[in-house]
C-alpha cells in the first residue's frame, strides 16, 4: 500500500456511505480508505430489513458487502466504532473507543436515528424503533415470547413493521395521530384504500391517537392516549419518523441546521469534510430514502475523483410500500389544492385508484393505489415536469389497453440521462444498465440482474429496466422479448405447444432435441412446463415424467424446509367422518406427525413427517390423495349449504363433493381451486377461487379468475346457470380451455386477464358446440388419471428409489 | 487427488432412477446420489449450501446440473458448486461404476 495516497475517512458503514465509495473505487480514485461504522456489521441493505422482519429474507441475505469486499479493496473497516469528532487542526477522526485516523478528506454519512417520542415510559423495556438490525432482532425475539404489539406511527416504516409483526403471529395496532396513513405520500382517498386493504390482511388501526404514556413496570405494558383511553401492548415499535444523526458534526463545529448543511457539491463548512445521505440538509431538504443519497453519492464521488460532474441539484422522491398485495406508489405533489388541476379514477371493484395532478399543465405529481403498473412513467414524467398531452393521458390513464404506448415509453427512456438512478434499492445508474446490455450482449432483465443488481430488492424499477432494454436493443428486442418460457429456448409456450401439435413429438428429450434447446436435457423451468403440455395434448399416451417433475409432484406431498413432507388426505367438498377422522388421528400419532394443522382450503395437513415414513402413512391411511403439492384440482372449499344453514338454497356440500371427485388428479397449468357456496352469503370465499359458485333461488352464478395469494383478485361473474348439469358443462368447459391455453404455472386470476374475460365468454357461453367440445375433451382427460398412491405403493422399486435411504456402513 | 479415501459399494446401477436422486447413508454421512440420463453417477452431500439447509437428493437433474427442490439454485453435480447468480458450494464425492456396482469414495 503506498503512503503517499490520499488518505479518506468514511464515517458510517451504511448504504450512502459505501455506496459512494463503491463509486469512488469503479472511477479508479487513489485514495487509501478506512470507513468506521458503529453497528458491527458489514454494509448491508437496509431497505430489505422489512424483508427479514416478514421472514422471506435472512440478514444473511442483505448484506450488501461482506468483510471480505473490504479486505480485497484494500479498505481498513472498524465495525462496532462510533467517531465522537473530526479535528479540523490536526486533521484527525476520532472515535470513541480512542482510535484515530488521519484524513486528507472525509465523508460523513451516519444516516438517521429513529425518533423516540419523548413521553412518559418511552426508556421501558419493549420499546424499540425501527432503523437496524438489532432492532428488528428485538422484533423476532418479542414476537415468541409476546401477543399483543402496537406500531406507534402510520407511516411506510410503521406499516411494513406492523404486517411483518403480524406475519410473525403477534396481534397488531397501528396508532396513527392523524386520520390518513402515510400522510405524507397519499391523499385521503388513497390512505383509506390502503386502511381497508391492510385491516383485511390483519392489521388493527387506532386512528386519530395521541399517545401520551406508556405503562408499565419495568417493561411495557400498554399505551395511554389523550383522550384517556387505553391499549394493551406488551411491545411497542416507534416509527414516527427519523432524526438525521448529526452528532459527530455538531461536536466538530460543522454548520447543522436539521441535518448537516452541504452545497451542490455535498461540501460542508469545515474544508474537506463532506456529507451524503440521510445525516445532510441539501436546498434545506433532508431526504429519508435511498434514491437521493445515491444521487448524490454520484455526484460526490466524481467530485472526488476529479471527474467532472454537473451539481447535485436535489431529487424528486416517490414511494413504494414494501408489503405484498399492497400495491402503492406516489410521487411528487400529491394533495390536490385549488392550483392544480386533478384527473383521478377510482374503481371501487377493482379497489384501484389513479390520481395526476397538473400545474398550469405540467405534470407535477402522482399517486397509484391497486394498480401500480403505471409508476414507472408516471414517476419519470414527474421527474421532468412534463406537459400534458392527449397521448400521455391515453397512455397513463388507459384508454384502450395496449394502444400505442411503447414508442414514448421508449423516448422517455431516451431523454433520462446517464446518470439517473433506475434501481434506487441498488443504485443503479442507467448508464450501468446499458453498459450491462452492450457490453454483455444481455437480452433479458435477469441477466441484468445477475449483473448489476437492479430489480434485486423492491422490484419497483423492473418496467423502466425494461424499457431500458427495449430502447438499447432496439428491433433485436422483439426477438429476445419473444424469449418463449426460459432461458433454454426463444420459443414462447404457443409455439412449443403448436410444434408437439405439428411434429408428433412426444417427450421431453425429443422437444427439447427437435426444436434446439440451449441446454441439452432443460432446466427446473421448462422440463416441467413441456412435461404438461404433453400430457394435456396426449392424455391417453404420454407418460408421465417423474424426473421431470418438480419434488412435491414426484413425491406426492409437499417438502418443507428441513426436508420433511406433508401429507393432505382428500376430504372431498371438506367433509369428512369421524371414522376417517379417527384413522387419521392414528396414523399421525403413529408416525409422530409434528402439526396437525386445518388448511385454508379446508382440509387437514399432516405436517413433518420423515420422508422414508410417506408411503406407509399413505398405505395405513388408505385414503386418496388431497394433491395438496399438485398443479391440479386442490380442493373445492363449501358452506354448510340447504342440508343444514337457514338460509341456503342449493345444496353446496353435495355440489362441492361431486365437483371434487369429478375432476381430482388432473393435471393443470397451475394450482386450482373451488369454491361453491349455498347462497349469495359466500360464506365458503367464492371471490378468491378460481371457480367460484355461488348458489341462488334459482340456480347457480358462476365466477372465474379470482385468487388470493400473492397477487390477490376478486372474480370476475362468469355467468348464470339454472340447473346442475348446464355448471357441471360450464365448469368443465372453463377449466379445458385453461389447461389448453395456460402457460404452465399461470394462474387462472392471470389468465383472464390476459386472455380478456369477454373473449373467454365469447369462446365457452356464445358458441355452444365449441363449450361441448371442451367439455368432452377434459372428460376423456378425467378417464386416464389414477391414484399416485395406489400406483407408487405397488411398484416396490419407484417406492424404494424415492423414498427409502440406503444405509452403508 | 488429496487425502486417501475410502469406498464403498452403494447398490446396483439398476437401483437409481435415471435423472432422479437416491439418499444414501455411509458410516452416518447423508449423500445425494445421482445417475443422469448418460448414465453417469455423481454424489453430493445431501445438504443445501443455501444458508437455511434442506436436502438436495428431491431436485431437478438436467445434464450435470441439479436444480435444488428447495430454492431452485442450480449446482454442478461434478463439483457441487453453486452457479451465479447464487454463491455456495455442497461437498462433492467421487463414485464410478465397477461392472454394475456403483461405487462411492468418502
Ligand atoms: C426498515 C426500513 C425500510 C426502509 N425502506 C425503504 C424503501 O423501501 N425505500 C427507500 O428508498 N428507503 C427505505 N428506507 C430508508 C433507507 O434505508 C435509508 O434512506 C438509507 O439507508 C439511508 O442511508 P444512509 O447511509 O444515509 O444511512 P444508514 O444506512 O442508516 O447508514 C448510517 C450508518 O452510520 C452509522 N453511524 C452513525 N453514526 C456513526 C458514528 N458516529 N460513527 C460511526 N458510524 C456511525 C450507523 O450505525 C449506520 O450504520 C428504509 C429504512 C428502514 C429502516
Ligand atoms: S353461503 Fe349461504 S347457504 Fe352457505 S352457509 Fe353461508 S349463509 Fe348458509
Ligand atoms: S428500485 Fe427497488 S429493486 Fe430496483
Amino acid at each position: 500500500m503506498t503512503s503517499n495516497r490520499e488518505k479518506l475517512v468514511l464515517i458510517g458503514n451504511g448504504m450512502a456511505g459505501v455506496g459512494t465509495i463503491e463509486q469512488i473505487l469503479k472511477l479508479g480514485g487513489a485514495y487509501d480508505i478506512t470507513v468506521f461504522g458503529s453497528e458491527p456489521h458489514p454494509n448491508y441493505n437496509r431497505i430489505m430489513l422489512s424483508y427479514v422482519l416478514e421472514g422471506s429474507k435472512t440478514v444473511d441475505d442483505i448484506i450488501l458487502n461482506d468483510r471480505n469486499w473490504y479486505k480485497d479493496n484494500g479498505i481498513t473497516l472498524h465495525t462496532g466504532t462510533t467517531v465522537t469528532r473530526i479535528d479540523g487542526d490536526k486533521r484527525q477522526v476520532i472515535a470513541e473507543n480512542g482510535l484515530t485516523a488521519h484524513y486528507d478528506k472525509v465523508i460523513i454519512a451516519t444516516g438517521s436515528n429513529s425518533f423516540i417520542l419523548p413521553i412518559p415510559g418511552s426508556t421501558k423495556e419493549g420499546v424499540v424503533g425501527f432503523r437496524d438490525i438489532s432492532d428488528c432482532e428485538a422484533m423476532l425475539e418479542a414476537a415468541k415470547q409476546y401477543g399483543k404489539a402496537a406500531v406507534i406511527g402510520g407511516g411506510l416504516l410503521g406499516l411494513e413493521a406492523a404486517k411483518g409483526l403480524v406475519n410473525l403471529g403477534m396481534d397488531v395496532t397501528v396508532v396513527h395521530l392523524m386520520e390518513d396513513l402515510m400522510e405524507r405520500q397519499l391523499d385521503h382517498t388513497a390512505a383509506s384504500m390502503l386502511k381497508a386493504e391492510l385491516e383485511r390482511q390483519g392489521v388493527k388501526f387506532a386512528m386519530g391517537k395521541q399517545t401520551v404514556e406508556l405503562t408499565g413496570d419495568e417493561r411495557v405494558s400498554g399505551l395511554r392516549f389523550n383522550d384517556g383511553t387505553e391499549l394493551e401492548a406488551q411491545f411497542v415499535v416507534m416509527a414516527v419518523g427519523i432524526k438525521p444523526n448529526v452528532a459527530v458534526a455538531k461536536d466538530s463545529g460543522i454548520e447543522v441546521n436539521r441535518g448537516i448543511v452541504v452545497n451542490d457539491y455535498l461540501q460542508t463548512s469545515l474544508a474537506d469534510v463532506y456529507s451524503v445521505g440521510e445525516c445532510t440538509e441539501h436546498r434545506g431538504v433532508c431526504y429519508g430514502l435511498v434514491a437521493p443519497l445515491f444521487e448524490q453519492g454520484t455526484v460526490l464521488a466524481k467530485y472526488l475523483c476529479g471527474v467532472e460532474t454537473k451539481p447535485y441539484e436535489g431529487s424528486v422522491v416517490s414511494t413504494k410500500l414494501k408489503i405484498s398485495g399492497v400495491d402503492v406508489f406516489s410521487a411528487g405533489e400529491f394533495i390536490d389544492t385549488p392550483e392544480h388541476t386533478v384527473i383521478s379514477a377510482k374503481d371501487d371493484w377493482k379497489r384501484t385508484y389513479k390520481k395526476i395532478l397538473l400545474k398550469d399543465n405540467l405534470i407535477v405529481g402522482a399517486v397509484l393505489f391497486g394498480d401500480v403498473t403505471e409508476s414507472a412513467s408516471l414517476q419519470k414524467l414527474v421527474k421532468q415536469g412534463a406537459e400534458m398531452t392527449d397521448d400521455i393521458y391515453a397512455d397513463v390513464m388507459g384508454t384502450g389497453c395496449c394502444g400505442g404506448g411503447g414508442a414514448k415509453k421508449t423516448a422517455s427512456v431516451e431523454s433520462m440521462s446517464d446518470e439517473e438512478i433506475v434501481c434506487g434499492c441498488n443504485g443503479v445508474t442507467k448508464k450501468a444498465i446499458v453498459d450491462a446490455i452492450t457490453e454483455n450482449g444481455f437480452t433479458t432483465v435477469d441477466e441484468i440482474k445477475a449483473c448489476t443488481g437492479a430489480t434485486r430488492s423492491c422490484g419497483g424499477c423492473k418496467p423502466v429496466v425494461e424499457q431500458i432494454l427495449q430502447y438499447v436493443l432496439g428491433d433485436g428486442f422483439e426477438q429476445s422479448m419473444k424469449t418463449g418460457i426460459c432461458g433454454c429456448t426463444t420459443l414462447s409456450r404457443d409455439e412449443i405447444v403448436a410444434e408437439i401439435r405439428a411434429k408428433g413429438l412426444t417427450t421431453t428429450k425429443e422437444v427439447m432435441n427437435v426444436l434446439g434447446w440451449k441446454q441439452e436435457e432443460g432446466c427446473s423451468k421448462c422440463r416441467p412446463a413441456v412435461n404438461y403440455y404433453l400430457g394435456m395434448i396426449y392424455p391417453d399416451t404420454h407418460k408421465d415424467e417423474k424426473e421431470s417433475r418438480f419434488v412435491n409432484e414426484r413425491m406426492s406431498a409437499n417438502i418443507q424446509k428441513d426436508g420433511t413432507f406433508t401429507v393432505v388426505p382428500r376430504m372431498y367438498g371438506g367433509v369428512t367422518t369421524p371414522e376417517d377422522l379417527k384413522k387419521i388421528a392414528d396414523v399421525s400419532i403413529k408416525y409422530d406427525v409434528k402439526v396437525v394443522k386445518v388448511t385454508g382450503g379446508q382440509r387437514l395437513d399432516l405436517i413433518g413427517i420423515k420422508k422414508e415414513d410417506v408411503p406407509k402413512v399413505w398405505e395405513e391411511l388408505d385414503m386418496p390423495s388431497g394433491y395438496a403439492y399438485a398443479k391440479s384440482l386442490r380442493t373445492v372449499k363449501t358452506c354448510v349449504g340447504s342440508q343444514f344453514c337457514r338460509f341456503g338454497t342449493q345444496d353446496s356440500m353435495s355440489m362441492g363433493a361431486l365437483l371434487e371427485r369429478k375432476y381430482e388428479r388432473l393435471d393443470f397449468p397451475a394450482k386450482f381451486k373451488m369454491a361453491v357456496n349455498g347462497c349469495p352469503r359466500n360464506c365458503a370465499e367464492s371471490c378468491t377461487k378460481d371457480i367460484g359458485i355461488v348458489g341462488n333461488d334459482g340456480g347457480w352464478e358462476v365466477f372465474i379468475g379470482g385468487n388470493g395469494g400473492i397477487k390477490p383478485r376478486i372474480a370476475d361473474s362468469f355467468c348464470k346457470v339454472k340447473t346442475d348439469d348446464e355448471l357441471v358443462e360450464i365448469c368443465s368447459a372453463v377449466m379445458q380451455y385453461y389447461r389448453e391455453t395456460g402457460n404452465y404455472l399461470e394462474r387462472t386470476s392471470e389468465w383472464v386477464e390476459r386472455m380478456g374475460l369477454e373473449h373467454i365468454k365469447t369462446v365457452i357461453l356464445d358458441n355452444e358446440e365449441e363449450r361441448k367440445a371442451l367439455a368432452q375433451r377434459i372428460d376423456f382427460a378425467l378417464t386416464q388419471v389414477q391414484d399416485p398412491w395406489k400406483k407408487m405403493l405397488n411398484d416396490g422399486a419407484t417406492r424404494s428409489a424415492l423414498f427409502e435411504a440406503t444405509e452403508i456402513r | 487427488m488429496g487425502a486417501a479415501r475410502q469406498t464403498y459399494a452403494a447398490g446396483k446401477v439398476e437401483d437409481y432412477l435415471k435423472q432422479i436422486g437416491r439418499v444414501i447413508v455411509i458410516e452416518g454421512k447423508e449423500l445425494a446420489v445421482f445417475r443422469t440420463s448418460g448414465d453417469e453417477f455423481y454424489a453430493l452431500e445431501n445438504r443445501n449450501p443455501h444458508p437455511k439447509g434442506g436436502p438436495l437428493a428431491e431436485g431437478i437433474v438436467s445434464g450435470h446440473y441439479l436444480y435444488d427442490p428447495l430454492y431452485d439454485w442450480k449446482i454442478d453435480l461434478r463439483t457441487g458448486e453453486v452457479q451465479a447468480p447464487d454463491k455456495g458450494q455442497a461437498a462433492a464425492y467421487p463414485v464410478h461404476v465397477d461392472g454394475d456396482t456403483v461405487v462411492i469414495g468418502i
